[in-house]
């Protein structure tokens, strides 16, 4: 039977999505339903003086009006920080309470203040007008590098400092330093990203009287995790009386791994009321309330040897926690960004310290590469600013600090099991014909444009978290992933996973693998997720780990049915366990050739024997039916790596940055279906060059969001693009029994740099921060031109 | 309120609405046709067209009651005796999709260009989507899915 993993199979998925038969949340209505609209804060900072819902309460339709005082009183826990950091002090890290709804003072603009439920959405809407909040209004501290001079927002944080953290050897470092030829030197900003999924968040809660269990459809990318959070902290309910399904979720890119305020209220309001209640987010509160990403502001240096090789690293950075520390918030500008910081490179020494701020902007949280773009972005401007300044080829200085051999060792935290980095960045140069550059610059030149070329070569750490390797650095929890292979008597297959798709695939890829390991048609199973009714614990998905991790536990899970199927064969078939071969679905004993379908196995399994039929097909020690389960914690993380290269043409006179090129060499070790990742790739890049040239969140210095709907905010268009390159080298990982990487945020990773490299490239090493608009670009081409005629 | 009489996806429809409902909310919440999305209520993102009378309108941004006795085409009137239309297929077969959160207005949208130009260039094709966000494919292999349908229909 040809192996279904390596094929390009068209989606399972595909046909409800195209027909309009997806089923998202807001697609969701349930009979004596109520509407939610939250009242939230026009302030970013303020304490409440008073909360007047009186005239609200008699507005048509109000079936409740909730407040920050009433959740205080049922006890209901605030939103949480899921990492917990230590300071290089050894102090450890202050976070703030975050209550579902503020009591006493607000953060942020769209802090949630109260909720009105109503009969309809109008009415909703209109009561929430006429509640009547009296603020306090407190200066806001918005500026990421500036947020430690200002007043302390939170009570006991002083500085607005979260935590102040080292990775690395300083005294190494400096002792690397003192080698150096050269030092160079960035200071970089990693501008704030919404992560804008199309899907706006949204909730519906049903509180079943009888039951006492309260349904939340929530648009999440890990259910159960929302389920745990809100039953142990939260104290919603009991984890047996609360239900989470996440059904089609439109796009997540970490916007919808927190639980959030709605959601809690919600579900809490729901059995107060008892009635249903819904809520869709708005773009502009998806703005306001998203969690955010990136926002760092850095300075780095690197020490270099006269011929290119690096000595030594240190970075300093300022990374931007928003309001609040949520659940991914305190690790990714930690250990999701920290131990990535010397890239694909040999440095003998590093360090990075970061200092992680509270701010009245939105919560930042991870979004697509979460800390890892972060980290690359910063050593790969370093390393082409280095290759620059020492006249060398920018390829070249990458090739001549690239690890020898794997695994390769790294100074900071990672032992990366296997690539080969040298063979990914010639190919990229190959196809994206690098050595005729210099005459397609030439001809742009003619034409009275600029023309740069940028190259980026980087590795992440995904399939987030192995165990062993979390916890050694002090993390509190690994996040390993569950799967359960169900046979049901009559042969169809549930595969049941603790991670969730909200575009990834899933119901395609892991019933490829299913069907491989089972030998079985891939029709016969259907993958199952979403729902904490169905199928066991799992972590979700986040970290690109749906595939190294999640996989993997079907793989097990599988690999156990079989050997049962063994057990039930040999009895079968009256031979000996090891005188079974099981191959393409059936179980043949050896000697005699007779053999058992995987069908007729689970059918026996479940119906074991006729009428006058005087033995049972089920060996003694094991029990009827054919369901396992499979707990998978990886040994180590997955390192994708590649090289990418980026042709970028400025047109002096407006600005306008045009990507020409772009090439993608990666290794994401076996792939499963070269199609979806190939998708994943294209859109990974995508964010990456809207990052590098028109996305940026801007607040003002009173904290409001300037930048709050899709007429301010840019988001990238079908014509922002060329058609993008793509190439594989391919290494497998030895972590994992199918060689797999992760492959969901290497394209995010990678571009940003590959982008502002090529665009400083064009300017003559003019620097210049991301996002390159026309504006920032046509001020360096009239400085470009300037000093050009002074040196003529 | 407002009587408004549409035929929908071929079958013709009349309800008492108040005037200010939206097309939008009309098929999502009236007529439960929920395959038509509401991404960002300022016209900008196009997961919510639909087609009125032929040509692609964004419904988030358009009055159920001033196009009163028109003929609307949803995302779910598209396939024909369990037939995938030919965009759909198309969509499908080049992976034009993720998330399929802005897939329906993806697919209208793209049906329209193909109604006003039958082989649009790859340039012609990213021109014409930019009324239409997609965050999760990058758009590459929505223009190729616009191109295979392109020979099709």
């Amino acid at each position: 039977m040809a192996s279904l993993v390596g094929s390009r199979v068209e989606r399972k998925e595909d046909k409800r999505f195209l027909t309009g038969k997806g089923r998202y949340t807001a697609d969701i209505n349930i009979a004596n339903q109520t509407y939610a609209v939250f009242v939230r804060s026009p302030h970013a900072r303020a304490k409440i003086k008073k909360v007047d819902i009186s005239k609200a309460l008699k507005a048509s339709g109000v079936a409740g009006i909730l407040t920050g005082e009433e959740i205080a009183n049922d006890k209901i826990g605030g939103l949480i920080a899921g990492w917990a950091i230590r300071s290089e002090d050894g102090t450890e890290m202050k976070v703030p309470a975050n209550p579902p709804l503020a009591k006493d003072s607000v953060n942020f603009v769209g802090d949630p203040v109260a909720v009105v439920i109503a009969d309809t959405l109008d009415e909703a809407k209109a009561a929430a007008d006429l509640v009547d909040v009296d603020y306090k209004v407190l200066k806001a501290v918005t500026s990421t590098a500036d947020a430690m001079k200002g007043e302390a927002i939170h009570d006991g944080i002083d500085k607005n400092l979260c935590y102040d953290w080292l990775l690395g050897d300083r005294k190494a470092v400096d002792e690397a330093f003192a080698k150096a030829d050269k030092i160079i030197k960035v200071d970089l900003i990693n501008n704030r990203l919404v992560p804008n999924a199309m899907e706006p968040r949204a909730c519906v809660v049903d509180y079943n009287t009888a039951s006492e269990e309260i349904t939340l459809y929530t648009t999440s990318q890990n259910p159960h995790l929302s389920r745990l959070i809100m039953s142990a902290f939260g104290g919603v309910a009991p984890e047996n009386k609360l239900r989470v399904v996440a059904p089609d979720v439109g796009g997540g890119f970490g916007s919808k791994i927190n639980v959030y305020n709605e959601e809690i209220v919600c579900s809490w309001a729901s059995k107060k009321i008892e009635r249903p209640i819904k809520w869709v987010a708005e773009r502009t509160e998806s703005f306001l309330t998203d969690t955010h990403g990136r926002d760092h502001v850095t300075h780095a240096e690197l020490a270099v040897t006269k011929d290119g090789k690096f000595l030594g690293f240190k970075n300093e950075t300022i990374a931007n926690l928003g309001a609040y520390a949520r659940v991914f918030g305190t690790v990714t500008p930690t250990y999701l960004f920290g131990p990535c910081a010397t890239g694909v490179y040999v440095i003998p020494a590093a360090y990075s310290n970061v200092k992680a701020v509270f701010t009245n902007t939105a919560p930042v949280d991870a979004y697509r590469g979460a800390g890892r773009p972060e980290a690359t972005y910063t050593i790969e401007r370093l390393v082409e600013k280095a290759a620059m300044e020492l006249g060398m080829d920018k390829t070249e200085i990458r090739m001549k600090n690239f690890p020898s051999e794997f695994p390769f060792k790294q100074t900071l935290v990672h032992t990366v099991d296997s690539g080969d980095y040298v063979a990914g960045l010639e190919k990229a140069k190959q196809m994206a014909d690098y050595a005729g550059f210099a005459a397609r610059k030439k001809q742009s030149e003619a034409n009275g444009k600029l023309r740069g070329l940028g190259v980026s070569s980087y590795f992440e750490a995904c399939g987030i978290a192995p165990s062993a390797a979390v916890m050694s650095l002090g993390a509190g929890v690994g996040l390993w992933e569950s799967a359960e292979v169900r046979f049901n008597p009559t042969g169809q297959i549930s595969v049941f996973t603790g991670s969730h798709s909200h575009g990834q695939s899933h119901d395609t890829t892991f019933a490829q693998i299913a069907a491989d390991e089972l030998g079985v048609p891939m029709e016969n199973i259907d993958v199952v997720h979403g729902d904490t009714d169905k199928g066991t614990f799992g972590m979700g998905t986040y970290g690109s780990r749906s595939l190294t991790v999640g996989g993997i536990a079907i793989v097990n899970a599988c690999k156990k049915i079989i050997a049962k199927g063994k057990r039930v064969a040999a009895k079968m078939l009256e031979v000996n366990e090891d005188e079974i071969e099981f191959k393409d679905g059936e179980f043949v004993a050896l000697k005699s050739n007779k053999k058992k379908t995987i069908g007729e196995i689970a059918f026996a399994c479940y119906l074991p024997g006729q009428r006058d039929e005087m033995k049972s097909p089920i060996p003694e020690g094991d029990e009827p039916g054919l369901i396992e389960s499979a707990f998978f914690d990886p040994s180590n993380f997955s390192f994708p790596a590649g090289s990418h290269i980026c042709e970028v043409e400025i047109d002096p006179e407006t600005g306008n940055v045009k990507v020409e090129k772009y090439t993608a060499v990666d290794d994401f070790g076996r792939i499963v279906n070269p199609m979806i990742v190939e998708g994943q790739v294209h859109g990974g890049i995508a964010q990456g060059i809207g990052q590098a040239l028109h996305e940026n969140t801007q607040y003002d210095e009173t904290g409001q969001l300037m930048t709050a709907s899709y007429m301010d905010y840019t988001m990238p268009r079908a014509d922002n693009f060329p058609e993008f390159n793509l190439g594989f080298t391919c290494t497998h990982a030895t972590s994992n029994p199918l060689g797999v990487k992760g492959c969901g945020e290497a394209g995010a990773i990678a571009s940003p740099p590959t982008v502002m490299n090529a665009v400083i490239d064009a300017l003559g090493g003019q620097e210049i921060s991301m996002p390159a608009t026309a504006e920032k670009v046509w001020k360096a081409c009239k400085a470009m031109k300037k000093s050009n005629a002074k040196a003529a | 309120m407002k009587k408004v009489t549409l035929e929908v996806n071929g079958k013709s429809v009349s309800k008492e609405i108040p005037d200010h409902t939206l097309l939008s909310v009309f098929l999502r919440e009236n007529l439960n046709l929920t395959g038509t999305h509401v991404g960002c209520d300022t016209s900008q993102c196009g997961a919510c067209v639909v087609h009125v009378d032929g040509k692609s309108i964004k419904s988030c941004t358009t009055l159920a009651a001033d196009i009163d006795g028109s003929k609307v085409t949803t995302i779910e009137g598209l396939s024909k005796d369990g037939k995938l239309h030919p965009m759909q297929e198309a969509f499908k077969k080049m992976h034009g999709l993720q998330c399929g959160f802005c897939t329906p207005g993806m697919v209208m949208s793209a049906i329209d260009l193909l109604q006003t130009k039958k082989n649009p260039s790859d340039s012609e094709i990213r021109e014409w989507l930019e009324g239409n966000i997609c965050r999760c494919t990058g758009y590459q292999n929505i223009v190729a899915a616009v191109k295979e349908a392109a020979g099709k229909i």
